[in-house]
């Protein structure tokens, strides 16, 4: 604050002016209005009249100013007004001496009905949306969260003989028979039964609905089984010789067999073999649908791998094949579509060839080739992550977990003690199990939780709390 | 040597124009720092950028961007004239009209610069570091500032000398006090020829009472 003048001469002549607005304030005239005094005119009971009510120090000084005996030095008194005019510029500054602008188009509203999320935002370390929360690292258990036994499987690397229902049961097959394990509640019931002449059982295969199951047979019969009745449904019949593949797409069932053949049934109709596609030299041991239902891949044991159309099996055009891939060394077992790129292919080949290939179905091109230095006996995609799951025979029978497209190695999965032939995965994509030679089943927890999943209970808990906010008001 | 010493003299030399334009950026990001902390925008309309050596995040909406872009523009021009003496960032209710914020930036121009071209010197670095605090004063004023419970405009006031001549894309307008009000102080930068003094204003929250 300014250190109040205090010559005497110039408060004389103040004290006068002083004087003149006091007289004045009893009866304003035209003239005292007309006052120019720079810095004077502010002082004035006028002005102080049309001022907003904030100003309670300059009315309070004006107040005390009017009861105030004339015994006040006239210095006191200059320094009060000095009090006074600073007060009133302060307060006053911006509306007497500037001009306030505002840009005439004006910003939008929010959104409406949006979350305004303050609360999410003051309590995170990391802002939500803006930047896409990664989980650098997870926990994959090396040790199997549970281990069955699976007396009398067959350890033979041409056939499927695990399945997993989208209704959560694993189908297995143990010699001539088919059990149902359902990972929900850990009941076991016993499918079907396979007679001496027709078994042992060489595929399973859950259609889509998760009620019905495919056995195929070492008779060359496919059967359809109810896995909630227990019963036969129908009876599929075309191959010449053991059925080692099956695969679902909708109503079709694409089998593939040791005549070298595979056959499309639509399990619809009475004459359900709409298709036949030859191309295979040798037994056909892998057959999947890709997730579009557009191609299928079959494997054989005449290293080769084929591409077919869809509309050749619907069609009923025995028409050839899209693409011949016949880069592997070995028998083409292991076969799995990626669930998040159409078109991408892994398959991996037996033991002389031990690599996992990845193929660009539409061009038929190898986009990547790895040697795992082991058989490949099965594979499986990740459903959450950019990851994949192979399984291997000698030395080490394990399971190894690699991230895509870089191919390292995640985890490494031991405990089997024999080839790991079949590998299936839960509904929720969260475990695997996997099937050996060494008569076990094992389950792994090795995808890990899904992100929508973790989202999902995180919102259920922030619209818990501001509920119970909202109770507390 | 010699010839090092010229260029850190000249890199660390401050111009009217520079100093302007340096203020102008700092509104920008400031509005749009102040819009996302305080959620008037729902925080997925932001992205982040560096800038101060901070993350900082920007209104990726268009209608968001460009008016922040055209007015700070606008006030970086300005500034050059020595004529803008505070920018005032309200946020108000949209429902009420009432004024719940106010976030102040008081400008002092240096005279000599603007009447008679002398330049001044001050580093960079300096700078930055100074506009940096009053950055993080801003992500830190969450703690202590009322929570907007219901949605909210933003707009920002211009206060200019008497005789400024404002484009016509401009209007007057009332200064839109807070009625009842709290004042808390920031931090101020200076870059010695704009110096900048940063206060928020708020509505007390009559809740509490």
């Amino acid at each position: 604050m300014a250190t109040p003048c205090r010559s005497p001469c110039i408060s004389a002549k103040k004290v006068s002016c002083w004087g003149d607005v006091r007289a004045l304030r009893e009866q304003p005239s035209p003239d005292f209005l007309s006052r120019k005094t720079p810095g004077r005119q502010q002082q004035t009971d006028r002005y102080i009249a049309v001022r907003s009510s904030m100003n309670f120090e300059v009315a309070n000084f004006m107040l005390g100013k009017e009861n105030s005996k004339n015994d006040l030095s006239s210095s006191k008194e200059e320094y009060q007004k000095q009090l006074a005019g600073n007060l009133l510029r302060d307060t006053n500054a911006i509306h007497s001496q500037s001009r306030i602008l505002a840009f005439k188009s004006k910003p939008p509203p929010p959104p409406e009905g949006s979350d305004r999320e303050t609360k999410l935002l003051y309590s995170e370390n990391t802002v939500p949306g803006a930047v896409k929360s990664r989980r650098e690292f997870r926990h994959i258990p090396q040790a199997p969260e549970r281990t069955l036994d699976a007396p009398e499987m067959l350890d033979d690397y041409y056939l499927n003989l695990l399945d997993w229902s989208s209704t959560n049961v694993v189908a297995v097959a143990l010699a001539n028979t088919v059990y149902l394990w359902n990972a929900g509640n850990g009941t076991i019931e016993e499918l079907m039964q396979a007679g001496d002449s027709d078994g042992p059982v060489t595929s399973v295969g859950w259609a889509p609905d998760g009620k019905h199951i495919a056995v195929g047979l070492n008779s060359a019969e496919v059967q359809l089984w109810d896995s909630c009745s227990l019963r036969q449904v129908r009876s599929l019949k075309g191959h010449s010789a053991r059925v080692g593949s099956l695969a679902w797409n909708g109503p079709i069932l694409s089998t593939g067999g040791r005549d070298n053949l595979i056959y499309n049934h639509d399990v619809r109709i009475r004459e359900h073999i709409t298709s036949r596609m030859a191309g295979h030299e040798q037994e056909v041991c892998g057959l999947k649908w890709s997730p579009s239902g557009q191609q299928l891949a079959s494997g054989g044991n005449d290293n080769i791998l084929h591409i077919w159309d869809a509309a050749a099996a619907v069609s009923g055009c025995n028409s050839p094949y899209l693409h011949r891939l016949d880069e592997h060394q070995a028998a083409v077992k292991a076969l799995a579509w990626c669930p998040f790129q159409s078109n991408l292919l892994a398959s991996g080949g037996g033991t002389a060839d031990r690599c996992i290939k990845f193929w660009n179905t539409h061009t038929g091109s190898c986009l990547q080739s790895v040697d795992t230095n082991s058989q490949v006996c099965a594979l499986q995609w990740s459903r959450h992550e950019r990851e994949l799951l192979s399984s291997h025979g000698f030395s080490q029978n394990q399971l190894i977990l690699w991230k895509y497209p870089s191919m390292v190695k995640m985890a490494e999965l031991t405990g089997h003690s024999s080839r790991v032939l079949h590998l299936a995965q839960s509904p929720d994509g969260n475990s695997v199990a996997s099937a050996a030679g060494d008569e076990t089943l094992r389950f792994w927890q090795v995808f890990g939780m899904a992100e929508t999943k973790k989202v999902a209970t995180k919102s259920k808990e922030t619209t818990t709390g501001s509920f119970n906010k909202r109770c507390i008001r | 040597m010699l010839g090092m010493a010229i260029a850190q003299s000249t890199r660390d030399i401050i111009t009217l124009k520079g100093s302007a334009a340096l203020v102008g950026e700092f509104f920008c990001y400031a509005v749009n720092s102040i819009l996302f902390q305080r959620g008037v925008y729902p925080t997925d309309q932001f992205d982040k950028v560096k800038k101060y050596g901070l993350t900082m995040l920007v209104s990726e909406e268009e209608r968001v961007k460009s008016y922040i872009t055209t007015v700070t523009s606008h006030i970086g021009n300005w500034l050059e004239t020595g004529k803008v003496q505070r920018v005032v960032l309200v946020i108000s209710s949209i429902a009420t009209k009432e004024v719940l914020e106010r976030w102040n930036f008081l400008i002092q121009t240096d005279r000599e610069v603007t009447d008679k071209g002398i330049l001044r010197q001050k580093s960079d670095k300096e700078i930055m570091g100074e506009i940096q605090a009053i950055m993080r004063q801003i992500t830190s004023s969450v703690t202590f500032l009322p929570n907007l419970e219901e949605p909210c405009s933003f707009e920002l006031l211009v206060h200019t000398d008497k005789d400024f001549e404002a484009p016509n894309t401009w209007e007057d307008s009332d200064a839109k006090l807070i009625k009842k009000g709290q004042e808390v102080k920031l931090r101020s930068f200076d870059t010695k020829v704009h110096k900048i003094d940063s206060l928020v204003a708020y509505k007390l929250d009559d809740t509490d009472v």
